[in-house]
């Protein structure tokens, strides 16, 4: 196959933002994730976790709570703000002042009905939920000390507040309310108050309430009695949250553990004597467990430490398969890295600034293994910070290097760059069209002469760009009339072709010269994660989220008989195990039969002119081919040449000169930016 | 010496129908080492802690499925695994109580066992000789598993090993009475096939054993005629060779088998000296076949044997897990490596350039007395098989040695020299030493300084071959062959050293084998002035060698600082009291404190910069991954 130089870049200092709170929607199968940046990420757990949506972040904007109401998403933050979204067009859709400072929880009835909210001030609000709105409808009984968590009663008619040293019940329909009074903890904790961080309402009326005492507290709510205090961590218990048939209640602590708590009867004998007792304990977080859900089969825990884990309840499954593994969500399922291939240019986008790098520069050639001793060192030319309050949703640079662009929610931002030799200069493009506002995906055609910008309901707006001006040109409509917003944006290199891929699994593949749409590739039942157009035969390649790979011939609009012949024969097992999308598909113009992809753990090359691996056939085999002999090697490759030396990788890319880019953003390095967590005495320590 | 100490009952046994059968399929580690898994021969797995001979947990499949494979703990995830029925996987943890609700998985083809070991992954091997991953074959249980053994072959056998990266299964199988041995190695995967040299007899292997040793994987077996032989295969590197190879095996030992054959039996290898084997008569009782035995295959000498009714062999972490009758019985051994075992290794200090072919002791018993030999101990690992031996005392012809004068006597050994056939020379060699040795003791005036100093040098002599060339040597004050013997005699005994001792001393002696024990008695021998020239000498080379430590080559023959310091302790050990009691000891021996006081302040100034040094390695490494580099890669 053969050597390639590889920049191995691991400056991009990528840091997600901590996971602040969750929502599960157990009808659409999506949870919807706040961060403590404002984002809210939009994951589709029915097909492969995939991240369908990121709603950018904005700086006065913050997540307390999520909630769902049907298909429709509310948060809450403190701000003082609710806020209710527009899946569509990911952007907020209202933010309505609540009027009660801050406000800490947000929940809706079990009938959708109304939305309550949790306030600095001691209020509990109570919102009507209207078709396209909310309307504030009254305040329960005003309480000294502020509302933390909140919880109805599954029928609709009474609701519990978590508070400081206390929970209410309040009755909607008596107006009578019950104080349960929450110990506080013991030693030097005492004279602190106790916070109830979450609480919950089962419809049996047992209140089970977790607070910042390291408590798990059972309460009989008929009776407004204590039933059984579990102390289970000497830090906070932060996070509550009861699977849907209401025999198990997962509690998120501090110390980056999740607890499980189920309703089951403690001896054999007594079958009818159910009380809470806590079973098992899992620990896949190392800091503060802020955020979680109990699904059918999975716990889904979130916090400080970012990442997003699926934690299978194995009693759920008949077998160890695919869908039982633990899965760790730590890198966004989109791009972040841009690079000019012609350029030997690097882009970063960060929510708050863009970085350019120019890379570094060897002589000389090694033997595989080698490192080359750096000629150039890489150099950072730019960063360019956003104007405004709206954080970064999309970018693109030109292959040449020579234009970049941004866009916010409110705006879109285009530079002109010019480097010579070491001075790099950038000006602002001034007027741009009116209609080009905001737009989820950016990109450039490869002779840098247009700007492609995904618009809303899954339109792309085409502008030309020339040293003089930058000219709106047309609007390229699907004929889906698909309102979903687009996530993946890819052209050819000869400029005549666009394929675009959206939230509805939809492709639609546009020809840019005759400015219409040309066709649509048959839709596929999981989301394309990645696509790109071959430079020489125009074939579209598309990867989904489930890890299908599908070569699609843009001219003669049907599937390549590569394709069908890996269709039929089926990928390998260990392809389809894998549990990270590819996001990035690229091609090696030396060489058309290679198709280059990478996921966070692996990078492959695809060589279309090898036989596709079966199910007997060993799929890594990059080891026991470099031990074979020259003569022996051809009998035993395979399409797929799977390299995992480097790891945790946020973009692959191949530059022109046939090197290779490997952005790497280790977790450790991650981790260790991340603040210490909660001191846990070990033993002699 | 290898001795067993008590045994104690780990647990009672269901009799099985069959009495050759065991009633337990398999005994397996978990991360405790004080646990055992002991999986019985029908439906039941249980968990015992060995110290407190009690069980702490039982599984048990319901009635009318058959557990088909030893139970085994996967070190990874901390769950136990089992098959029952051939073709389901059942897996579960410690705290679930019933095996019925665990984790199963059903698989396409039978299995024939579940292999796991710490460190490594838990590995699957199925009856038809494919291997896979447990966690790759759980997560597609329904894959199709292809058929490596053909139609007829069956296994017999099998182990897995672990090794620093390197991942092994090994399994035996027998096909119309020929025996292969398959290597599997794991990541990346090959297999190798090797084909058992077949027995004159015609008979299959009784038991197998295998081990890893010095990164090779050793096999241990054991033929009905009491033969155990051993084959080694390279551990490392890739064996790139194609079909199958002819395992070379060298015998190890050959037990007494008494009348007929053995029935079953079985060889567990210990270390790299010791074979525990039961089943096999004890070769002084006259009857029965049901000892324990520990041999020492180096010497072939029994080291500890027990009468029980037994036929399997465990063996864990220093104990023996013996089913017998109605009980489980652990017996726990040691095996301490004796002064004629470290002759073989332990204090022939490697950092010394000693004679580059390896010491072939032969079994004296076989040489002396010509009755059947039994071949080399030592083995020499390219030797494909053990030649019959076939050579008596009448091969040297004709035989000057017994009555002519010294310079025939040295023309015969020039000759027989001078031949090239190892191994007879070795065994002629013997014959003549000895002969030549007993005619000195008999005549005064007969003595061949040359002649004996000839044999000596072809290093197919050892003290015990010709126990009285050395204490010859010493009687004529022959002292260059006494330097010779102790430089070439890996097997000097320690009342001999010290003989040696007191007529001189020598870089030599101190190179000797010896252990602590034996030695020290024979040291009390010396008297005061020789213990204090002794001393003396001792501190002298110590002293040299210190100044200038790099001077040290390594084609000269010089003691470490080790044997030096271990010598200054055995002599002060032996003669303290006296020492101290002596006037002319004093400054010696003040000399030595002032020394040890030092030594100790090193230490512990060394001790204190460690974790400085170690500190040191670190920022080495984490030096390495910078933010960018330009690297070369190569696909495949």
């Amino acid at each position: 196959m053969g050597e390639f130089k590889v920049h191995r870049v691991r400056f991009f200092d990528y840091m997600p933002t901590a996971i602040r709170a969750m929502a599960f929607n157990a009808h659409t199968e999506r949870l919807a994730l706040g961060r403590m940046d404002g984002s809210v990420e939009i994951f589709n757990f029915a097909d492969h976790y995939f991240q369908e949506k990121v709603i950018p972040g904005k700086d006065s904007r913050s997540i307390e709570a999520l909630c769902w109401v049907g298909g429709r998403l509310f948060s809450a933050g403190l701000n003082g703000e609710i806020t209710e979204y527009d899946l569509e067009n990911l952007r907020p859709k209202y933010s309505l002042e609540a009027y009660g400072g801050p406000i800490w929880t947000i929940t809706s009835n079990s009938q959708g009905a109304h939305l309550a909210i949790g306030c600095e001030d001691g209020t509990v609000k109570l919102f009507e939920v209207l078709e396209e709105s909310i309307q504030f409808e009254r305040n329960l009984d005003r309480q000294k000390g502020r509302i933390i968590s909140l919880s109805w009663h599954p029928s609709g008619t009474q609701i519990a507040a978590g508070m400081m040293d206390m929970i209410r019940v309040f009755d909607a329909v008596s107006m009578l309310t019950t104080v349960l009074l929450v110990d506080r903890g013991f030693g030097g904790s005492k004279s602190r108050e106790t916070v109830v961080w979450s609480v919950v309402f089962l419809s049996d009326c047992t209140i089970i309430s977790g607070d910042s005492a390291g408590k798990v507290q059972v309460w009989d709510g008929h009776t407004g009695t204590l039933v059984k205090t579990h102390l289970v961590t000497k830090w906070d218990v932060l996070a509550l949250s009861v699977s849907k048939d209401e025999s198990s209640v997962v509690v998120g602590t501090s110390e980056g553990t999740v607890i499980q708590f189920q309703f089951i009867a403690p001896t054999l004998q007594q079958q009818q004597d159910k009380e809470w007792v806590r079973t098992r304990t899992f620990k896949n977080h190392t800091h503060d467990v802020r955020a979680l859900a109990e699904i059918e089969t999975a716990i889904v825990s979130g916090g400080m430490d970012t990442q997003l884990v699926v934690r299978p309840l194995l009693e759920k499954f008949d077998e160890r398969s695919h869908a039982s593994a633990l899965r760790k969500i730590q890198f966004p399922h989109r791009n972040l890295v841009f690079c000019a291939k012609k350029a030997g240019l690097l882009l970063f986008q960060f929510p708050g600034q863009l970085e350019l790098w120019r890379l570094g520069e060897s002589d000389g050639h090694g033997k595989p293994g080698d490192s080359l001793p750096l000629k150039r060192k890489p150099e950072k030319l730019l960063h360019l910070k956003r104007k405004g309050e709206d954080h970064i949703c999309c970018s693109a640079l030109s292959s040449c290097g020579g234009w970049l662009a941004y866009s916010t929610m409110s705006s879109v931002r285009l530079y002109r760059l010019q480097t010579d030799n070491n001075d790099i200069s950038i000006t602002k493009v001034p007027k741009l069209p009116k209609i080009l506002r905001s737009a989820h995906q950016l990109c450039f055609s490869s002779d840098s002469s247009k700007l492609f910008a995904a618009s809303s309901q899954s339109s792309v707006l085409v502008i030309a760009l020339s040293q003089s001006e930058c000219k709106y040109v047309h609007t390229l409509k699907p004929k889906s009339g698909s309102r979903q917003p687009i996530h993946l944006m890819t052209n050819s290199v000869d400029g005549k072709w666009l394929a675009t891929a959206n939230s509805d699994c939809e492709i639609h593949v546009y020809n840019v010269q005759k400015l219409k749409l040309h066709c649509i590739v048959p839709v596929y039942g999981s989301c394309p994660s990645a696509m790109g157009i071959h430079p020489t035969t125009n074939n579209l390649t598309m990867v989904h989220a489930d890890q299908q790979i599908f070569e699609y011939s843009i001219v003669e609009k049907q599937y390549t008989d590569w394709s069908r012949k890996l269709q039929k024969q089926g990928l390998h097992n260990l392809w389809l195990d894998r549990d990270t999308p590819v996001t990035h598909v690229t091609f090696n113009p030396k060489n058309p039969e290679q198709i280059l992809l990478h996921d966070m753990h692996m990078f492959c090359i695809i060589d279309q002119s090898l036989p596709l691996p079966d199910q007997k056939t060993q799929f890594y085999n990059q080891m026991t081919l470099r031990s074979l002999s020259e003569q022996e090697r051809p009998s035993h490759l395979h399409a797929f040449k799977i390299c995992k030396t480097f790891q945790d990788l946020l973009s692959v890319s191949l530059l022109d000169d046939q090197s290779l880019v490997m952005v790497e953003r280790p977790l450790l390095a991650i981790t260790s930016q991340l603040p210490a967590p909660v001191r846990q005495k070990k033993f002699a320590t | 010496m290898a001795t067993l100490c008590e045994g104690f009952t780990l647990c009672g046994l269901v009799q099985t129908q069959n009495a050759s059968d065991s009633p337990i399929q398999g005994i397996e580690l978990d991360e405790d080492s004080d646990h055992a898994v002991v999986t019985d021969s029908t439906r039941s797995v249980t968990l015992y802690k060995v110290s407190d001979q009690k069980p702490l947990g039982s599984w048990t499949v319901k009635q009318g499925q058959l557990l088909t494979c030893p139970a085994v703990f996967n070190f990874q995830t901390k769950e136990y695994v089992v098959v029952s029925d051939n073709k389901v996987i059942r897996v579960w943890k410690d705290e679930d109580l019933n095996l019925d609700k665990a984790f199963k998985a059903t698989v396409t083809a039978d299995v024939w066992r579940v292999h796991s070991a710490p460190g490594g992954e838990p590995v699957v091997l199925f009856q038809r000789g494919a291997v896979r991953f447990l966690d790759s074959l759980l997560s597609a249980p329904q894959q199709p598993i292809e058929d490596v053994l053909s139609e007829e072959e069956v296994i017999r056998w099998s182990a897995s090993i672990v090794a620093e990266e390197q991942h092994f299964v090994l399994f035996t199988t027998e096909q119309n009475g020929e025996c292969c041995l398959y290597v599997q190695r794991l990541n990346p995967n090959t297999l190798q096939k090797y084909r058992l040299e077949r027995e004159d007899s015609g008979a299959s292997p009784l038991s197998f054993s295998a081990s890893l040793r010095d990164k090779h994987l050793n096999l241990l077996y054991l033929y009905p005629n009491g033969c155990v032989y051993q084959s080694v295969v390279a551990a490392r590197g890739y064996v790139g060779l194609e079909g199958v190879q002819d395992l070379p095996r060298s015998l190890r030992l050959r037990l007494p088998v008494g009348e007929g054959e053995l029935g079953a039996a079985s060889a567990v290898a210990l270390d790299e000296a010791h074979v525990a084997v039961v089943g096999v008569p004890h070769p002084s009782a006259r009857t029965g076949k049901d000892f324990l035995c520990i041999w020492n295959t180096n010497f072939q000498t029994l080291q500890a044997g027990i009468l029980r009714n037994w036929s399997f062999v465990w063996c864990y972490l220093g104990k023996l897990f013996v089913p017998h009758g109605k009980a489980l019985s652990i017996i726990p051994y040691e095996c301490q490596k004796s002064s004629l075992a470290s002759a073989l290794g332990k204090l022939r200090h490697t950092g010394i350039a000693v004679s580059k072919s390896s010491v072939a002791v032969p079994s004296w018993n076989t040489l002396l007395h010509g009755d059947q030999p039994q071949g080399p101990t030592k083995i020499v690992e390219t030797r494909k098989s053990v030649r019959n031996v076939k050579l008596g005392v009448n091969c040297v012809q004709p035989q000057p040695h017994q009555t002519g004068p010294v310079d025939e006597v040295q023309r015969e050994v020039e000759v027989l020299v001078s031949r090239g056939d190892a191994q007879d020379l070795q065994l002629s060699v013997g014959q003549l030493a000895c002969h030549l040795v007993a005619r000195s003791q008999a005549e005064t005036a007969f003595y061949t300084p040359v002649a004996l100093a000839q044999l000596v040098q072809t290093q197919f002599l050892c003290h015990s071959v010709c126990p009285g060339l050395l204490l010859l040597s010493l009687e004529h004050k022959d002292y260059f062959l006494c330097q010779l013997c102790l430089q070439l005699f890996p097997d000097i005994p320690e009342v001999v050293t010290c003989a040696c001792l007191k007529t001189f001393i020598s870089n030599e002696v101190l190179q000797t084998p010896y252990s602590d024990n034996f030695l020290l008695p024979h040291l009390k021998d010396l008297d005061t002035q020789q213990v204090i020239l002794f001393l003396q000498y001792l501190q002298f080379v110590y002293l040299k060698y210190s100044q200038d430590v790099y001077t040290q080559t390594a084609g000269l023959r010089s003691p470490t600082m080790t044997q030096i310091i271990d010598w200054v302790c055995l002599l002060l050990d032996a003669h303290f009291t006296v020492l101290v009691m002596a006037p002319d000891a004093k400054g010696l021996l003040s000399n030595l404190q002032s020394f040890v006081k030092s030594q100790v302040k090193l230490f512990s100034e060394l001790g204190k910069i460690e974790s400085s040094l170690q500190e040191l390695h670190k920022m080495k490494l984490s030096k390495d991954i910078s933010q960018y580099s330009i690297e070369v890669i190569e696909l495949f």
